[in-house]
């Protein structure tokens, strides 16, 4: 692997819808094979930054480069796996296998025209052990719970072996007891298999001693650097980022103090 | 019957016609099904009526048209209302289904129109409505047969593709597959194999064929791939044994096989029902 190379890199990037500025100036790189999270409040143009990532929406102001190429350029895609937020919202009664669905992430690779050979099946098989859900292979989607249904969705973006994997909100629907081992899941596959990690979340709270670096997003990038250092970041910064709140709250609570000795 | 069928062309066209259309219809009827555009068959259909009515038309105004087949002017307005379906889909981005009543009314509308204008067909629209037995003529099978070979070859090369549109189309539109040339493909077979089965099953009742099997199919497959065999074996059964009833009963052909293909839904429901309500061993 060559180590020097960022996966990702974000230059200077700012977007807008019609007048409303969702990102301003941002920086950010993912080196590679590591586990970042980025970390914001609602709104903070998270969603926005992860589709400027993914092509689906162009860029107005800056540069993005994915493994080193301008993203106009790039189009090698099946190197990215995404599990999107919305991926267990899926039509439940949809009558498809775990294999089926998990079949279904290599059909850009083997490519049009083409089928899938004993290699592919082999493929298929090792991404859903991955993800620990061989027992329910043949099982219709729709059967599975919440949390298993998002380790299909994770095993559908392995299959075609991305190096990067991007995650949107994946803990969302996924029950609380089970998160940390679908964290363990995450690190196993940052640390054994060697892929590089994206992940997004709005909760500060759930990212985990897993991740290696932190970006924090509030329309600008207001920290980005290795988990350590977050984790040594004093409160008030931290206040700070989530600020507005707070600060709406303590206002509050002041007026009707003042409300109640009149 | 046997001896029927070897004995009269007309009847052995039917039932070829009826074999192939049971197979095409309920293959295309699933993806329609999952991908919730079982409106767009009922759309279509109208729209079918519509080409038939003005190719009647031209056939009694016009002498240059006598020889002309219904069934090529009915694909030809199928397949123009499936392209203005898709564009009125991305007119109406937030209102997709508007698509279908416009299309739909319009259909019937312009339809009415050109039967009125031919002071009412002689010929047998009441076929054209309900499917008739004795109205699939060689070339017509011939027809049935080229699309059908099309159908099933488009659908087996593009199986992971459609697959993949119809589970879930942001993913496929993310991970760059050709999606808008793809759908564009699916429409068009959607509105041949519509124009095609119309003679047996009629328009009124197409769309029942397409969707029937698969929602009784949907109730008990483990899987895609199984929801197809399934459906296949359902929309054969109904084709078959709906053409033979009606043959002897006497009864249009289009409202038996829909009748059959509902006797089979209930059927998969009550057996969903009575294997639930049994106890499941766990594990």
């Amino acid at each position: 692997m060559n180590s020097g190379q960022p996966i990702i890199e974000i230059k200077q990037l700012s977007y807008r819808y019609e007048k409303e500025n969702v990102l301003e100036n941002i920086d950010m790189t993912v080196p590679q094979g590591s586990f970042l999270a980025v970390v914001g409040p609602n709104g903070s143009g998270k969603s926005t930054l992860l589709k400027l990532v993914l092509g689906l929406l162009k860029i107005q102001e800056g540069e993005i480069k994915i493994f080193g190429e301008d993203i106009h350029r790039f189009k090698n895609w099946h190197e990215i796996g995404f599990v999107s937020q919305k991926a267990n919202s899926f039509n439940s009664g949809f009558p498809a296998t775990v294999y089926e669905v998990v079949g279904s992430g290599l059909t850009k690779k083997i490519g049009l025209f083409k089928f899938m050979n004993q290699n592919d099946h082999r493929k298929i098989k090792a991404a859903i052990d991955s993800v620990g859900l061989t027992k329910y292979m043949n099982q219709n989607i729709g059967e599975l719970s919440g949390g298993q249904q998002q380790r299909v969705f994770i095993a559908r973006a392995l299959v075609s072996e991305p190096k990067l994997l991007i995650l949107d909100e994946p803990t969302v629907g996924v029950d609380a007891q089970n998160v940390q081992s679908f964290y363990e899941m995450l690190e196993n596959l940052n640390k054994v298999r060697g892929i590089t990690l994206l992940l997004v979340t709005h909760d500060v709270g759930t990212i985990s001693d897993k991740v290696t670096d932190v970006a924090c997003l509030n329309k600008h990038m207001h920290f980005h650097g290795k988990s350590e250092e977050f984790e040594k970041l004093q409160l008030n910064e931290m206040s700070q980022f989530y600020g507005h709140d707070v600060h709406l709250l303590s206002h509050e609570h002041e007026h009707h103090h003042e409300g109640a000795r009149k | 019957m046997i001896q029927d069928i070897l004995q009269y062309e007309f009847l052995q066209n039917a039932f070829l016609a009826g074999i192939i259309i049971g197979i095409i219809a309920p293959l295309l009827g699933v993806f329609i099904v999952v991908r919730r555009l079982s409106l767009i068959a009922d759309a279509l259909s109208h729209v079918t009526l519509a080409g038939i009515a003005a190719s009647l038309l031209l056939e009694k105004k016009f002498l240059i048209f006598s020889g002309l087949n219904p069934l090529y002017m009915g694909m030809v307005f199928s397949v123009g209302g499936s392209l203005f379906i898709e564009k009125l889909r991305s007119v109406y981005k937030h209102y997709q289904e508007l698509a279908i009543p416009i299309i739909l009314s319009g259909g019937i509308g312009l339809g009415a129109i050109f039967i009125s204008l031919a002071d009412g067909f002689n010929t047998d629209l009441f076929g054209y409505l309900f499917g008739s037995v004795s109205a699939v003529s060689r070339a017509d099978l011939y027809t049935i047969l080229f699309i059908s070979v099309f159908v099933i070859a488009a659908i087996i090369v593009l199986y992971k593709e459609l697959f993949l549109l119809s589970f879930d189309e942001e993913h496929a539109k993310a991970s760059g597959i050709a999606v808008k040339s793809i759908h564009f493909v699916f429409i068009i077979m959607v509105a041949l194999v519509i124009a095609s089965s119309m003679r047996i099953v009629g328009i009124l009742l197409v769309s029942s064929l397409m969707t029937l099997p698969v929602a009784a199919s949907i109730r008990i497959a483990k899987g895609f791939k199984q929801t197809i065999f399934y459906s296949l074996v359902f929309g054969e059964t109904s084709v078959i044994g709906g053409l033979v009833l009606s043959y002897y009963l006497d009864l249009a052909p289009g409202g038996t096989i829909v009748m059959i293909s509902v006797l089979i839904l209930v059927i998969t429901i009550l057996i969903k029902k009575i294997n639930s309500a049994r106890p499941v061993k766990m594990g």
